[in-house]
């Protein structure tokens, strides 16, 4: 864990709206598990203030200026631009100043990778996915469901498919794929896989339909989260989400940023979970958004 | 050939604030910095002037739902209701990983009511780990989190008066700006029997998402804190500087050397860094370092020489 400053290596447009960034990081393909983030500061300003969280979509190495250099260490972010800091990053070319704090959290546990596993993603949620898909010892028992809004909204299927794990593509409203939503086909697949181990990140009602799937059928799942957050450390315990067996009297907050942003589902409190976790319905910040 | 010796000039960078001597006037605002341990990564614990902690209770509270943070221009709110590990815990869990450290531990604490104020003073005053208390008579975030106490001046002044009786160690007294006449409760404060004030607490703030139409914050208002209150920071501490005898530490949206000297020079003895921590988790070691540069470069050997010299 430690504060880099940074640059920027390159920023493409992956899909409308969306981006992906490579940025110098030293020692992270040695650090960074799969479900990590990084706090990721864009200028040193007062607008966007705070850093905001992304989740790592993948570290490498890339060939140095020249030979005699040392590879370049690298990692990639995915981000949707839907504020004020999104927009900011947009506009980064290679050699731009950033900053990254990390790697970050706790990741996927990779001791339960083993058999049939099933990943669903929806949207920007398929980012730390990718990571875990990389670690699974045999990719051919893995399979994603990639779901959004609508094809633009469908990203990193190639790269997935690259590493031999089976896609299946669905959409709200059918222009990519299958009509409907990732938690149908969610549903089919179980059918298929009963004992696959589920692995969810998304927008928080598709992850509480996912639990409630993986419950009902008795699946073990672990869910990435996405929380408001200043610190990224579990100092400002703004990014706390209700843990099992929470009540008023006997409180159990999580912070996202330590104890997260991966959980065991069994961990978190789910029937209240509506004010806990409701922090992704609001879209994030006038500043920017997060993962 | 004799080598000529650099001559590095040392600045005197140790204050004293109530008998409690810090190596420098830097500090963690409670509430941004956990117990310590969250930033002993990122940060050298002995480069500070005290640690401050998170706010305590007698027992540990939930603190609010989410969302309990979001940013505004140059600032952020925050409503977290002073979530907490209680003082037990702390003692047992948390104090230990401190004590480590050379440097002097603050711990920031409140209650409910006034007997729950003495309770935890009493309870920290019999642990020698512990430096100085710092009573936060000031939480905008919860009914009882002492904002009673902060905003009326006899209800300060019996709550301070009570503490006072149950500890001998050093006792700050945290103030809210959320008040008409800061001075009179600084006043109230001093007569009870504070050792020093520190100022300010958040700013009582809102934001509204127009989509949903919502608050952002599941409290709706929150605690507005960061770059964008400092010029109010810095004028209620010349005013509570004017008003009382006792040092005063200041606090409200510090983030670099320039922005501590503004609070120095108006009297502050020693100052704690909140947001900024957040920002850039080394930020108070980068304001320590400018802090000494800008003292060498205008030639001032000790640091005691600049506070409160402001010329009006």
């Amino acid at each position: 864990m430690k504060n880099h400053k940074t640059i920027v290596l390159s920023n493409q447009e992956i899909s409308p709206g969306y981006f992906r960034m490579r940025i110098l990081a030293p020692d992270y393909s040695r650090l960074a598990k799969p479900g990590q983030f990084v706090m990721f500061r864009v200028q040193r300003s007062l607008l966007p203030l705070l850093r905001r969280p992304f989740g790592i979509f993948r570290t490498g190495f890339m060939p140095a200026d020249c030979d005699t250099m040392p590879p370049k260490e690298f990692i990639e972010i995915i981000y949707k631009v839907v504020g004020s800091g999104t927009e900011i990053m947009q506009g980064l070319h290679y050699g731009d100043p950033v900053e990254l704090l990390g790697p970050l959290g706790s990741g996927f546990d990779l001791n339960l990778t083993s058999g049939d596993n099933i990943l669903v993603g929806g949207g920007i949620g398929l980012v730390p996915l990718y990571m875990l898909a990389e670690s699974i010892a045999d990719p051919s028992r893995a399979e994603v469901l990639i779901g959004g809004r609508s094809r633009d909204d469908i990203i990193t299927v190639t790269e997935f498919e690259r590493l031999g794990v089976k896609t299946f593509v669905s959409t709200e409203d059918g222009s990519i794929g299958d009509a409907g939503l990732v938690t149908k086909v969610l549903e089919q697949r179980l059918e298929q896989k009963p004992k696959a181990r589920v692995f969810a990140c998304g927008p928080m009602p598709m992850i509480r339909a996912v639990e409630k799937i993986c419950r009902s059928k008795g699946v073990a799942l672990q869910v990435s989260l996405e929380e408001l957050m200043a610190c990224g450390v579990g100092a400002c315990l703004g990014c706390v989400v209700k843990g099992e067996g929470h009540t008023t009297e006997r409180p159990s907050y999580l912070c996202t940023c330590t104890v997260g942003p991966v959980f065991n589902a069994s961990d978190l409190a789910w029937d209240n979970h509506d004010h806990a976790s409701g922090a992704v319905s609001y879209g994030g910040c006038e500043c920017g958004e997060k993962r | 050939m004799k080598r000529k010796e650099k001559v590095i000039k040392n600045v005197n960078m140790q204050v004293e604030i109530a008998g409690i001597t810090l190596r420098n006037p830097i500090m963690p605002a409670s509430g941004t910095f956990g117990y310590g341990e969250e930033y002993a990564p990122y940060l050298d614990l002995n480069s500070l002037g005290a640690i401050v902690t998170k706010g305590l209770s007698l027992n540990p509270k939930a603190g609010n739902n989410t969302p309990r943070v979001c940013e505004t221009v140059g600032g952020m709110l925050n409503a977290i209701g002073l979530q907490n590990v209680g003082i037990e815990q702390f003692i047992y869990q948390k104090m230990p990983f401190l004590e480590q450290f050379d440097t002097p531990v603050i711990v920031n604490f409140f209650g409910n009511t006034q007997d729950e104020y003495g309770e935890v003073a009493a309870r920290l005053d019999e642990l020698p780990g512990v430096a100085g208390l710092e009573m936060n008579i000031s939480c905008p975030n919860v009914k009882h989190g002492g904002i009673i106490f902060g905003t009326d001046p006899q209800a300060a002044f019996a709550a301070v008066a009570s503490v006072r009786k149950r500890t001998s160690k050093p006792l700050i007294v945290k103030l809210t700006p959320n008040v008409t006449d800061i001075q009179v409760t600084a006043r109230a404060a001093e007569e009870a029997g504070a050792d020093a004030i520190s100022l300010i607490n958040t700013l009582t703030g809102m934001a509204v998402d127009v989509k949903t139409r919502r608050p952002r914050l599941a409290n709706t208002i929150g605690g507005l804190s960061g770059p964008a209150i400092r010029p109010i920071a810095v004028r209620l501490v010349h005013q509570v500087v004017q008003a009382v005898k006792i040092p005063v530490i200041g606090i409200g949206g510090i983030s670099r050397a320039m922005d501590a000297l503004e609070f120095l020079i108006v009297g502050a003895k020693a100052v704690q860094v909140g947001t900024a921590n957040f920002v850039d988790p080394n930020a108070m070691a980068t304001i320590i370092t400018e802090l000494e540069n800008f003292c060498l470069e205008e030639g001032i050997d000790d640091i005691n020489d600049l506070i409160g010299t402001l010329e009006v």
